[in-house]
């Protein structure tokens, strides 16, 4: 800190503070992922609880304004103003710079400097490769703000091409059946898709009528996804044999009785605890998170050490043991109105 | 261990008999020997290793991870062994991944203090899902859902023989089976069934589907014989060495030493154990006092008595009788018993008729005495050979009446497969008058199946358009003396249970018939229910599940 006569002045809640609508920084007057229409807002990512409709300004990735662009339809805020990854935005003073999490594309980090005080709000991130976006960047920081939705220590995601392999094995098994996988529409569907790619199935994927217009914008965003087709036309084909990619809560619903005896498929980082799948009537669940486990998480927070770690949302309580436990002050916020899209 | 972990895995998580034999298949298929063996040993129950208790595993993984840490995540997955499998932090440098033969062969040569070692070093070797079957296996009992009957179907399958010639190799063979699946995969001879006093695989009736059957059999070609309500045992002396087995080929003679020590003749013997006071036989409810236990102690075995009624004679002294017609068998059986003078082997006899209306009546009315305790009638054809397995035509068995009730459809479960996306399974109730003099429905039972696809689809749009309450899976329907769905429940018998609010559990229901036309309010009530049991207990018992 170069100004050791302010700091008793100076709290890092003059940064940033939690407020009704999220988290608030007020010399900058902004919100960060606000769960209510405010003036001004910094979006981390394009999923739906943390980017809503009927902000005044934004400020984003240029993905994730595209992506509520096509949620939301373009009227979606008053301004739209696109940060690059990297590249300091001023808001009165305060300096807002965008890095990417790894979480879903367009998905950044949002680092926050003022008066030599920094605070990065990771908002959801993962630090493994991820074929549709940017890398996680670690950035050094006095405040690390968390989520911990996987905040547990059971949580250790098996490597991804494991998990795709359980999926080509069972088609070869049951070539019969359609194989049915629940996937986040953003983010986790297109991921699954490019694994499946890379893993060497170079046929047509079925998705769900609600995936079409994100798998396009991710195309366009230069994401190649490889023969996609419609699971919702009523052609008749029962799609034996087939990858059908649909919204977790299509699966297990009327709109899976098109298809031929339906092997129900999910994937999520939920699936690591087998009552969790077994609830859902999983029969093959597949481990694949957005969001970083127990070792990213650790692993950041270890990298960082920050003087204080705020977690946001999630399976806090562990985490703050392991923080007291690694001499890591730390406190939860306890944010409302984050869901978690992977449950 | 990786494949067994992957197979172990996806059986838990697939309900579908016909999904798990192809995942057992394939894994037989690919699996190298020894591990094969070991994997189907471990689902048959073969082996059994019971190495490591759960204050074992507790303290392994309590030396590792900080108990506040292990406390959070043992409240959320809810499994000691899963929690321990998904927490536990493997030590960087450890060994290679142990192969399922090499976990265990260690075992099998470890003393009990070498243990917890063995087990920490296995833990730091494996991943996550390799970690979850080591301990499954090494607490006993995999609970995956297959039988040991399922397992051997695969073999059948692995190697395009009938699953009858499993089953009659089966009790020759000991782990890891090599040169059984040398001959399932074309390398080998068949192996030798002779092991002695081995378990004969039995030939099983098909349910007679009255009159429908009655147009195409002639009476005159079928012997009769009351089908009793026990269990079928097959009893075996060959050379000294006496065995009892239950129909699938457990070795359950354990339980029942006062019969074992009773076989007092060389040979083969198919009949039904039941617990005999002086030639009359006693409900099933009495010979549930003697199943699934550890220790048989002598004042329950003599409260108890337990005995063989005999059906058929496979072996008679070291003669096989199985290629003879049932008629031939049967002579020589009524002789075989007779010259035993065994009060605890007694003859099942033969019901003489004339035609399938008299056939009809004895079913209907059968005499007093053991006859009332009957689950039915077994109609054998006299010129059958004793075939294992369940062969089309031979053997009918027929079954008295179910019991029917009216019942109220109070809530439905999503299925499975092809049945995903359709509520089709569903818990129904019947009137209860409470203390305040209001009637309430009472949840007696869950059923599903018994319809059509077509009644199938209606049903699901009546649980969709009649909804009150949702819990994950399951949604609650509305039922009230106004409204509500009637469903005619048909089942096989009642049992008392303590586990439900009513006080009584069913055997085997499912839907008779949907009564769209029937108002909820004239559906029966839990008396009806308490009459058939207190009937039941006086005569006719259901059967558990699965006996012993």
């Amino acid at each position: 800190m170069p100004f050791p006569w302010s700091r008793s002045a100076l709290k890092f809640s003059d940064l940033l503070r939690p407020a009704e609508a999220g988290l608030y920084c007020p010399p900058g007057d902004f919100y960060i992922d606000p769960v209510t229409p405010v003036a001004r807002a910094v979006i981390t990512h394009g999923h739906g609880d943390h980017a809503r409709s009927g902000h005044g300004t934004v400020l984003a990735t240029a993905e994730t304004l595209a992506i509520m662009a096509t949620r939301y339809g373009a009227d979606f805020a008053a301004t739209q103003e696109a940060a690059p990854y990297g590249a300091p935005v001023m808001r009165d003073g305060v300096s807002v710079t965008l890095r990417p999490a790894g979480h879903i594309l367009g998905s950044a980090q949002c680092a926050l400097t003022w008066k030599g005080m920094s605070i990065v709000v990771s908002g959801d991130y993962k630090r493994r490769r991820d074929p549709t976006c940017r890398q996680f960047e670690q950035v050094a920081c006095d405040v690390f703000v968390s989520e911990a939705t996987f905040g547990l220590p059971v949580f250790r995601h098996p490597p991804d091409n494991e998990e795709v392999e359980k999926l080509l094995i069972s088609l070869r098994q049951f070539p019969e059946r359609t194989h049915l996988v629940g996937a986040y529409a953003l983010g986790k569907a297109q991921r699954l898709i490019v694994l499946l790619r890379e893993a060497g199935y170079g046929e047509t994927i079925y998705v769900h009528g609600a995936m079409t217009n994100l798998n396009a914008l991710y195309e366009s965003f230069g994401v190649a996804l490889g023969p996609l087709a419609s699971g919702t036309s009523d052609s008749g084909d029962k799609l034996p044999g087939k990858i059908v990619i649909a919204p977790p809560s299509a699966i297990a619903d009327r709109w899976a009785r098109r298809f031929a005896d339906p092997l129900p498929v999910f994937a999520s980082g939920w699936m690591r605890v087998r009552a969790r799948a077994r609830q859902r009537g999983i029969e093959l669940p597949l481990i694949l998170s957005d969001h970083g486990d127990w070792e990213e998480l650790t692993t950041t927070i270890s990298g960082i050490r920050p003087q204080e770690l705020w977690v946001t949302h999630g399976n806090e309580d562990a985490l703050l043991r392991w923080a007291q436990l690694n001499g890591i002050e730390a406190k939860a916020l306890k944010l409302v109105g984050y869901e978690d899209e992977e449950a | 261990m990786r494949a067994f972990a992957h197979l172990l895995d996806r059986l838990s998580f697939t309900p579908g008999r016909n999904a798990k034999l192809v995942l057992l298949t394939d894994y037989l298929a690919h699996v190298p020997d020894p591990e094969r063996g070991w994997a189907m040993a471990s689902l048959t129950g073969d082996l059994s290793l019971d190495a490591a208790k759960p204050a074992m595993i507790r303290k392994a993984v309590e030396a590792r991870v900080d108990p506040q840490l292990f406390s959070l995540s043992y409240d959320f997955v809810g499994d000691l062994a899963e929690t321990v499998a998904l927490i536990w932090d493997p030590k960087p440098g450890a060994n290679a991944e142990p192969q399922l033969p090499e976990v265990v062969d260690t075992l099998r040569a470890a003393s009990r203090r070498e243990v917890p070692q063995l087990l920490e070093r296995w833990l730091d070797a494996l991943d996550a899902d390799g970690r979850w079957a080591l301990l499954k296996l090494l607490s006993g009992g995999l609970r995956v859902g297959v039988s040991a009957r399922l397992a051997k179907q695969a073999l059948a399958q692995l190697g395009n023989v009938p699953l009858a010639d499993i089953e009659d190799l089966w009790h020759g063979q000991t782990p890891p089976y090599e040169d059984l699946f040398a001959w399932l995969s074309g390398r080998g001879e068949k192996p030798s069934a002779d092991a002695p006093a081995r378990f004969r695989p039995v030939m099983l009736a098909q349910a007679l589907d009255a009159p429908g059957d009655f147009s195409k059999l002639n009476a005159a070609e079928y012997a009769a014989e009351w089908k009793w309500d026990g269990i079928r045992v097959q009893a075996v002396n060959e050379g000294g060495e006496k065995r009892l087995y239950s129909r699938t080929g457990d070795d359950i003679g354990k339980s029942f030493p006062d019969v074992l020590e009773a076989l007092n003749f060389e040979g083969v013997l198919d009949g039904e154990l039941l617990v005999l006071q002086t030639g009359s036989i006693a409900s099933f409810g009495d010979l549930q006092q003697r199943l699934n236990r550890k220790t048989t102690d002598a004042a329950l075995m003599r409260k108890f008595p337990v005995g063989i009624r005999a059906y058929d004679l496979l072996l008679e002294g070291d003669q096989d009788l199985r290629r003879l017609p049932f008629t031939d068998r049967r002579q020589r059986l009524e002789a075989f018993i007779a010259r035993l003078n065994n009060p605890r082997i007694d003859l099942s006899p033969l019901q003489s008729f004339e035609s399938w209306e008299e056939l009809t009546a004895l079913r209907a009315h059968p005499p007093e005495g053991d006859a009332q305790k009957a689950e039915g009638l077994m109609l054998k054809r006299r010129d059958s050979i004793y075939e294992a397995g369940r062969p089309k035509g031979p053997w009918f068995k027929w079954k008295r009446d179910p019991h029917l009730v009216d019942a109220v459809l109070m809530y439905a479960q999503r299925g499975h497969g092809k049945r995903s996306g359709f509520y089709s399974d569903y818990t129904f109730g019947v009137w209860r008058d409470e203390k305040d003099g209001s009637r309430s429905l009472t949840p007696v039972g869950k059923a599903y199946f018994g319809f059509t696809d077509e009644e199938l689809t209606r049903l699901d749009k009546f649980v969709r358009d009649n909804t009150v309450e949702r819990f994950g899976p399951v949604r609650s329907v509305r039922a009230d003396q106004d409204f509500g769905l009637v469903l005619e429940i048909a089942f096989e018998g009642l049992l008392r249970s303590a586990r439900h609010k009513s006080g009584v559990a069913m055997r085997f229901p499912r839907v008779h018939r949907i009564r769209w036309d029937k108002p909820s309010r004239e559906a029966d009530e839990l008396v009806t229910l308490e009459k058939i049991l207190d009937k039941e207990l006086a005569g006719r018992g259901p059967k558990p599940e699965t006996p012993l």
